[in-house]
Formats: structure tokens, sequence, C-alpha cells
């Protein structure tokens, strides 16, 4: 290579000093990134993505120490430049996008100032900062930039921080862009869109991308090439499709295993996952850091350290076995299951809930807000219905008023096996409540962190089943280790306990009271791949036995398609699209489902055309006229029926046996368009 | 603390024996910090006061703190018109001095007493400790183990007591050594005004009101003693709060 690279890396070892003693967190990291190009890290939480790229920056925490290796900024050593060259360069050459935009941006100061402000640290007088500041945010896309600039940062939609803060990092025309995590805590529609201007700015500008994510899809779609880290070691590196198309690392195998994807069904297929689990901070090898979790590995590995062997051209891979890894054998966990008789003779597919005309009002600031429109939906036994939707159609509202957490309006009706449930959980027999259980979203919040895991179980078992407390405890253990939590950790308190085993702990609370029904909040998605992988094996499998069947809310349609036996979308509030997984993901697709759809990164590479969403999700307080889709809708210009769309609320109609949808578009019409 | 406790066995002479020969004698090698005006042994009377200041402020915060952790749980759990009612009534509470509060009750009461002292003490605190504790719980109520809880049923005071309340006991700790050390001060301030104890005890705040006139004629000694030994205290119990503070990490 003849260019300098804009960051090289070499052999960079960097340490925590966690109460006095030294452990290593990053372990001879070695990678480069040109000029212009788009470099990806992948792996699991805890692998090191975060810290490389903090000590790119050299914005390590303060008991963080570069021990060893050198940190090349075009060609020059940064590792030991003193703090005012450090400011220099972060003031001009990199600049950095953090995951979260609401914490990244200062709430008490306006947007325009924060971003003129980076113009003025680089000497731009401040009437021409603030002109400069209202072109970046032109160049970032955001309509109407004027009036964003006199915006605080919690008047911002998260698409639109993120745009914010991006504009921020650009307008010191960083040579280097260090995007950690940039997507993640946003919808799959909004993250679509900030990608595309990320690829968009980089085709522009020239400027190179270190990029993390934990998300494989993301990467694949935004990167030249990727480095996957494990440990603290880059156990794999090379171009992105050949990387992804003949992974030869055991680890970066098994991470693509892992995933829902290409129409996996729980029905025919088993996830992988990754045995075992990830090293603690600062653990010492001898050999391989992933030998103890490696179905190939052998005394060789376990002895002696791999040195990184060529694959093919820049393809390179730490491991002896290279060769090997992308066919080593699968790796599916097997649980034995006691039998368990329910008492229920009803056939799988038999209507066990029924909920009909749904609605729920929310005051907010005096006026009222309608967060959920008149919503019906059926659950058969053993059936899982997943539903999806952007954050903001009301998904956790619905789950909580079928809960009994809190009522719906006046005509909405639950029905439980054919019979009438009480609106609130005060006035529901312990039998109905302990029918219907939960599993929430972060297992941290769910988990009362002063009680002990058993107690945790316990409690439920006593108060809904009625046990004695020694009988409860018993019970509770037998759940715990039905789920796989070691009977040594049944008196350790949560935050002992990593997130998999929390959530498998939230798993048998629910499960405590022998439900017919769990709903289950986004129980994956603060996990790891082969955690979640490995949750929901327990949850297909724990369906299977029971015949329970799940309300399965996810904002991964990778995950609902998996798990779904049907599938509702909504859309502020409403159910926009209802039928069996098979026919809502095959289409023909409702203009909002379709968008929804192509939004999601594709892990398999294929090409696909995105269809974008215009705009913002409307205001639940102020819906738009007509089909609440209508001013964002794909399908709707060169329909034919603009009008009826802008005027009228459609139905949600039945278009072909088992599938519904609400639009004025006749089915045939929207199949033509979408093919 | 120590000295609250082993009183009676460290210190030198007893705390009501009246040496006439030595009527405020300054510090020497036989009275450490002196005698006051009536021939009694300051140093005795300092260590032997400090169980009656160290012993009132504790009930009177522990008081205000089970009175206003019980209204704090109750208010921010339960939200809505309870709390809006009960929150306006304790801030018009606090809204009022300590002091004028005290004082008016000793004058209804018509005497003061110890048992009146940690009464009116901890009412005062109540208002405090209610209003930390409620802003706490707040937070706690909106975490999903709460709605687990519910979900098996479980009645409202097991979900405040045994749920919310073990999740906010860092906080209330916190909150009753901060409290402590305010009611050092105000039992002191209190007796000094004659509103706390009976007259001629040997409390900090009584033997400081008893002796400060003499200041002017040079008999410092009975008062120093005494205000140095109030400071000390309040000093450490802030020390005490602040390592606390960083030791639950808020």
């Amino acid at each position: 290579m003849t260019t300098t690279p804009t960051l090289e890396l070499r052999n960079l070892e960097v340490a925590y000093t966690v109460r006095g003693i030294d452990r290593q967190v990053l372990r001879g990291v070695s990678f480069s990134i040109a000029p212009g190009e788009a470099y990806g890290l992948v792996g699991e939480s805890g692998c090191g993505k975060s810290t490389a790229a903090f000590a790119a920056m050299r914005y390590l925490p303060r008991n963080g120490k570069i021990t060893k290796g050198s940190i090349l900024f075009e060609g020059k050593d940064i590792v030991d430049i003193n703090d005012d060259e450090v400011a220099k360069l972060r003031r001009s050459a990199i600049s950095m996008v953090y995951q979260n935009p609401a914490t990244a941006l200062n709430p008490t100061i306006r947007v325009g100032k924060q971003i003129a402000e980076v113009f003025e640290l680089n000497g731009v007088s401040s009437s021409d900062a603030m002109m400069m500041a209202e072109q970046a945010l032109t160049k970032v896309q955001i309509a109407d930039p004027a009036r964003v600039l006199r915006r605080y940062a919690h008047q911002l939609s998260g698409g639109m921080a993120q745009r914010v803060v991006i504009a921020m990092a650009l307008a010191s025309n960083p040579r280097l862009l260090v995007m950690d995590e940039p997507t993640t805590g946003l919808d799959a529609t909004v993250e679509a869109e900030v990608l595309d201007l990320v690829r968009e700015l980089r085709r522009d500008t020239g400027t190179a991308v270190l990029f993390i994510s934990h998300n494989l899809g993301v990467i694949r779609n935004m990167c030249d090439r990727v480095g996957v880290l494990y440990a603290g070691a880059l156990v794999e590196q090379g171009a992105t499709s050949e990387l992804f198309s003949s992974p030869s690392h055991p680890y970066t195998v098994g991470l693509l295993r892992c995933i829902p994807r290409g129409g996996l069904h729980k029905s025919t297929d088993r996830l992988d996952t990754i045995p075992g689990t990830p090293p603690a901070l600062g653990t010492n090898f001898d050999g391989c850091v992933f030998a103890a979790r490696c179905s190939l590995a052998d005394d060789k590995c376990r002895t002696a350290l791999p040195e990184m062997v060529t694959i093919i051209g820049s393809h390179v891979a730490r491991c002896f076995h290279s060769d090997k890894a992308g066919s080593m054998p699968r790796s599916i966990e097997q649980i034995e299951y006691a039998p368990q008789s329910t008492g229920h003779k009803a056939q799988v597919g038999d209507t066990l809930l029924n909920i009909s005309h749904l609605s729920k009002v929310f005051n907010q600031d005096g006026s009222k807000v309608r967060v959920i429109n008149d919503v019906s939906l059926t659950l058969g036994f053993g059936e899982t219905l997943g539903l999806v939707g952007e954050s903001g159609s009301g998904k956790t509202t619905i789950a909580k008023l079928v809960l009994g957490l809190t009522p719906p309006e006046e005509g909405g009706v639950v029905t439980l096996d054919g019979k009438g449930l009480a609106k609130t959980l005060s006035h529901r027999d312990v039998a109905d409540v302990g029918a219907m259980q939960i599993v929430f979203q972060n297992p941290d919040q769910a988990l009362n962190r002063r009680h002990s895991v058993t107690r945790i179980v316990s409690r439920a078992v006593e108060r809904l089943r009625k046990f004695s407390l020694t009988a409860a405890i018993a019970r509770a253990q037998e759940l715990l280790s039905g789920m796989r939590v070691d009977a040594s950790l049944h008196s350790v308190r949560p935050v002992q306990l990593s997130g998999g085993l929390k959530q498998r702990v939230a798993i048998a609370r629910a499960f405590a009271g022998a439900p017919q029904i769990v709903v289950c909040d986004e129980p994956t998605s603060a996990l790891d791949v082969s955690v979640q992988a490995a949750i929901l094996n327990l949850l297909v499998d724990l369906q299977k036995k029971d015949q329970t069947s799940f309300i399965f809310i996810s904002h991964d349609l990778g995950v609902v398609r998996y798990i779904s036996d049907k599938i509702a979308v909504l859309y502020l509030g409403r159910v926009v699209e209802f039928g069996t997984s098979q026919r809502v993901f095959s289409g023909p697709f409702h203009p909002y489902t379709e968008a929804l759809l192509s939004s999601v990164p594709n892990i398999d590479g294929s090409t696909r055309k995105r269809i974008p969403l215009t705009g913002v999700v409307p205001s639940p307080s102020n819906p738009p006229s007509g089909c609440v889709l209508n001013p964002r809708c794909p399908r709707k210009a060169g329909s034919g029926y603009e009008t009826l769309c802008e005027t009228e609320e459609p139905n949600l109609t039945e278009v072909e046996p088992g599938h519904f949808m609400r639009c004025h578009v006749p089915v045939a019409k929207l199949k033509q368009l979408q093919n | 603390m120590f000295s609250a406790i082993f009183g009676k066995l460290i210190a030198r002479y007893d705390q009501d024996f009246m040496d006439y020969e030595y009527i405020n004698s300054a510090p020497s090698a036989k009275y450490w910090f002196g005698t006051d005006s009536n021939g009694r042994d300051v140093y005795s009377r300092v260590i032997v006061g400090s169980r009656i200041i160290i012993v009132i402020s504790f009930l009177a915060t522990l008081l205000g703190a089970f009175l206003g952790a019980s209204l704090g749980l109750a208010a921010g759990y339960l939200k809505g018109k309870f709390d809006m009612v009960l929150m306006r009534i304790l801030e018009a509470i606090s809204a009022i001095p300590v002091i004028i509060i005290a004082l008016l009750a000793v004058a209804a009461i018509g005497r003061s007493s110890s048992i009146i002292t940690i009464l009116i003490i901890g009412f005062i605190f109540t208002p405090n400790v209610a209003r930390t504790v409620r802003a706490a719980v707040l937070g706690e109520s909106e975490l999903e183990y709460v709605a687990a809880a519910k979900l098996r049923t479980e009645k409202t005071a097991h979900i405040l007591f045994r749920e919310v309340l073990p999740n906010v006991l860092p906080t209330l700790i916190v909150e009753f050594t901060v409290r402590l050390g305010y009611a050092i001060f105000a039992v002191a301030t209190l007796s000094f005004l004659g509103a706390g104890l009976e007259a001629g005890s040997p409390d900090w705040g009584t033997q400081v009101a008893d002796t400060w006139s003499l200041i002017f004629t040079n008999v410092w000694w009975p008062t120093l003693f005494p205000s140095l030994a109030i400071a000390s205290v309040a000093v450490s119990i802030n020390l005490i709060s602040d390592a606390l503070l960083e030791v639950f990490e808020l």
C-alpha cells in the first residue's frame, strides 16, 4: 500500500486497573483504516469494541492505559502526545458519534449553538458559525434547519437528534469518524435512514469511518472491511462480503449461525448457540482466547496462541483450524424436559385468548390521547402472536391492557378460554392472574435487586399457586433448574448474574403460576445474539412442552418471524395487518409492513430496494385524517385511491383467508405494485 | 459515641459534684477543662452530656425518619391526589422556622422535657425525610419489578414495605445521618434557649446557656468546651454521612 492509512493500530494492548490489578482488555489488536474506508468492528458486549475506539481517540477512562503497541494517526504515533495535542486532534481531525443522541447533546443549550461551537473552536467568527451550523444541518438532510437550530435536544426525535450529532461530528471536517453503535437505540425505519445518510456523507466527504456495532446486518451493509473481536483479541478480519460469505474463525461462524434469519421458523429449525460464556475481564490465556467455547478446540489450541492465517487476500483468521471452521459441527443445545400434563385437551390453534375492541385513552396535558384504537386480535393454544411496529405504536400498551395492569376503555373485552376477564388485576381472581404473565425487556428492572433469585420465583409460586413456603421454594428451585439456572446460583441476588441468566430467572418467575399465556416484551433485545438464541430456544421448548401461548413483542423482525405463528403489525395504536406469520412475511404486504421489512439491514447481503417511509410518526394526539398512514404511505401516490386515503379511515378487512389488512388499495393492486 | 456509652466511667468527677474551693477555676491538672460557677468539673459534664444529646438526637431523628419514610413511600407510590395534598401539607410545615415551632410547642405545653424535645424535632424532620423518600420511590415504582409484584396479586402494603422499601433504604440511611447532624444542633439550640431540657442538666446546650455570660469575665472554659463538643459531633456525623454517600454511590 502506498497511501498512509488514516488510522493504524499496531499490536495495541490496553489494560484497565480494577482494584489495583491491571486487567488486560485489548490483546495485540492491529488493524488499519485507509482514507475514505469504512471499517467495522463487531463482537459481543465486553469484547473490547468500545475500548478500541476510545483508545484510538486517546479517550480511555482514567483507569485505562495503553500498555503496549502504537496508534498511528496519519502515520504519526499518538500514544505519547500531550493533552494539548490530543485536544487539537479531537478538535480538528477525529470526531465521534455516540450511541445515545439524547445524552450526547447538552439539554440546556439550543442545538444551533452547540453546532456553532464546533465551528467557533476551529476559529470561525460567531456570526459565520451560526450560518455554517445551518448548512451543516442541511447536509444531514434535516428539513427546515433554521427552525431546528433554535430547538433544544429534548424537542427532537431520536433520529433527528442523531442527525444533529452527526452534523456536529462532521462540523470540524474530520478525517476520521468514530461511530459507536450509532443506530442501536433507533427504530428500524429511522435506523435505515440514518445509515443511508452516513453512506451518502461518506461518499461526499471521503471521511474514514470506524464503525462499531453488535449488529452484523448493519456492519455488513455499512463497511468495506470488518474485524471480529473476541475477548479483546482480533480473531478474524477481511473484506466484508468475503468474511460474511466464508467466515473462517469458529467464533464468527458461531455468531452468524446464532441469528434467526432467512425465514427460519421454530417449527422446523432450532437456533445454534455458542456454548459457555465469554471470559471475565482480564482473564489470562495460554492458548487461543476462544478455545474454551470452541467445538474444534484441541490440546494445541489450549496451549499455543494461534497466529493470523491468511485465508484469501486480506482475509485473515487467528485459528489453527480455519479450514474446518466453515463446516464445524452445529452447536444445538438439547434440553430434556420431563413431560408435564397441563390438563388441557385443547388442540394447538384452538382459540385461547380473544381481545375485542380494545382502546386506551391517556390524559396528556389536559387533552385526551387515544394511544390504542379499537384493537381486536385472537391467539390460539400453543401459538405465538408477534406484535411489531415502531416505538410508540402501542405494542407494550396492548400487553398491559391484556394483563390488566391498566384498564381498557368502555367496550373493550378480554376473553381467556371462553371466560371474560375483569378489567383490572385487582378484580381478577388468582387463577386468572396466574394464567397470564409477562417477561419484561430489562431484567435489571424487572427483578428486585434486593431479593434472592429463589425468593423472586418462590414468592410468585406462593402467591399464584397457594403453595406453602417450603413447597414454593422447592418448586422455585425446580423451575430454575428447568431454565438451566445452576443450583449454586439460586441464593444469589440478580446483580451477580449475567444478562442471559437474569432473563432465565424472569422466565422462571413468569412460569411460576403455570400460565396459559406469557407476554414476552422484547425479552432478548438487551442480550447478545448467542444468548438471544439460547433464550429463544428455551421459550420454544417451554411452548412445546406446556402448550403455552406467547404474545411476543419485538422490534427485531428476524426474531419475530422465527418465533411467531401469527403477526399483528401496529401503527399508531391500530392493527394495520394481521395474519399468519408466513402470509405477513411473504406478501402481498400492507404498505407499512413493506416499508418496515425493507428497512431491516440484510445480513445475507442480498440487495433489496428500500421502500422509504417519509416524515416522522405523527403524534397520536393529532392523528392524520383518513388512513393514519397516508402522509407517509409509500404506495398512496399513483395508486388511484389518494382522495379516499386522505378522507376515510379504511377498515381491517380479510384480503385472503386468514390475512387481514387495513388499506384502501385493493390487495391485487398492492401485489402488482410490490413485484 | 464512645463517651456517650461509657460516660460515667471516664468522667473524672460526678457531674453534679461541686468543689467550692475551685469555683470558676481555669483548666488545670486537676480539672482539665476547668470548673464552672458552681465548682462543677466541665470535663466531666461534657463527657456525661454527650449521652443526653446523642440519645435525644438519635431518637428524634429515628422518629422523623420513620414518619417521613412511611409518608414518603405512600405518597411516591400512590401518587395522584393523596400525594398532592400530603406534600402540600408537609411543605407548609417545613416553611415555618424550626425554632419558632419548638418555642410555640413548649409555650403551649407549658414545660420542657426530653420527650417533648424528641417529639418536636421528630415532627419537624418528617417533611424533609418524606420528600427525599418520595423522590426515590417515584423512580422505583416505575420499575418493572413493581408490575411483576402486582402480577402475583401482592397487596399494596407488601409492595411498599417488602419490595420498594429495601431499594430506597440506602437513600433513607444517608438522609438519616444527615438529619442526625442537624438534630444535634437542634437539641443544643433548644436547650440553649431554655426550651429543651430541664435547667441544670449537664446537657451541652444547657451548659452553654448557663455559662455564656461569664465569657465577659474571662471565664471562657465552661462555654468553650461544650460548644466544641457540639461542633465536633456535628462534624463527625457529617463525615459519616459523606462516607455513607460514597459507599452507596448516591
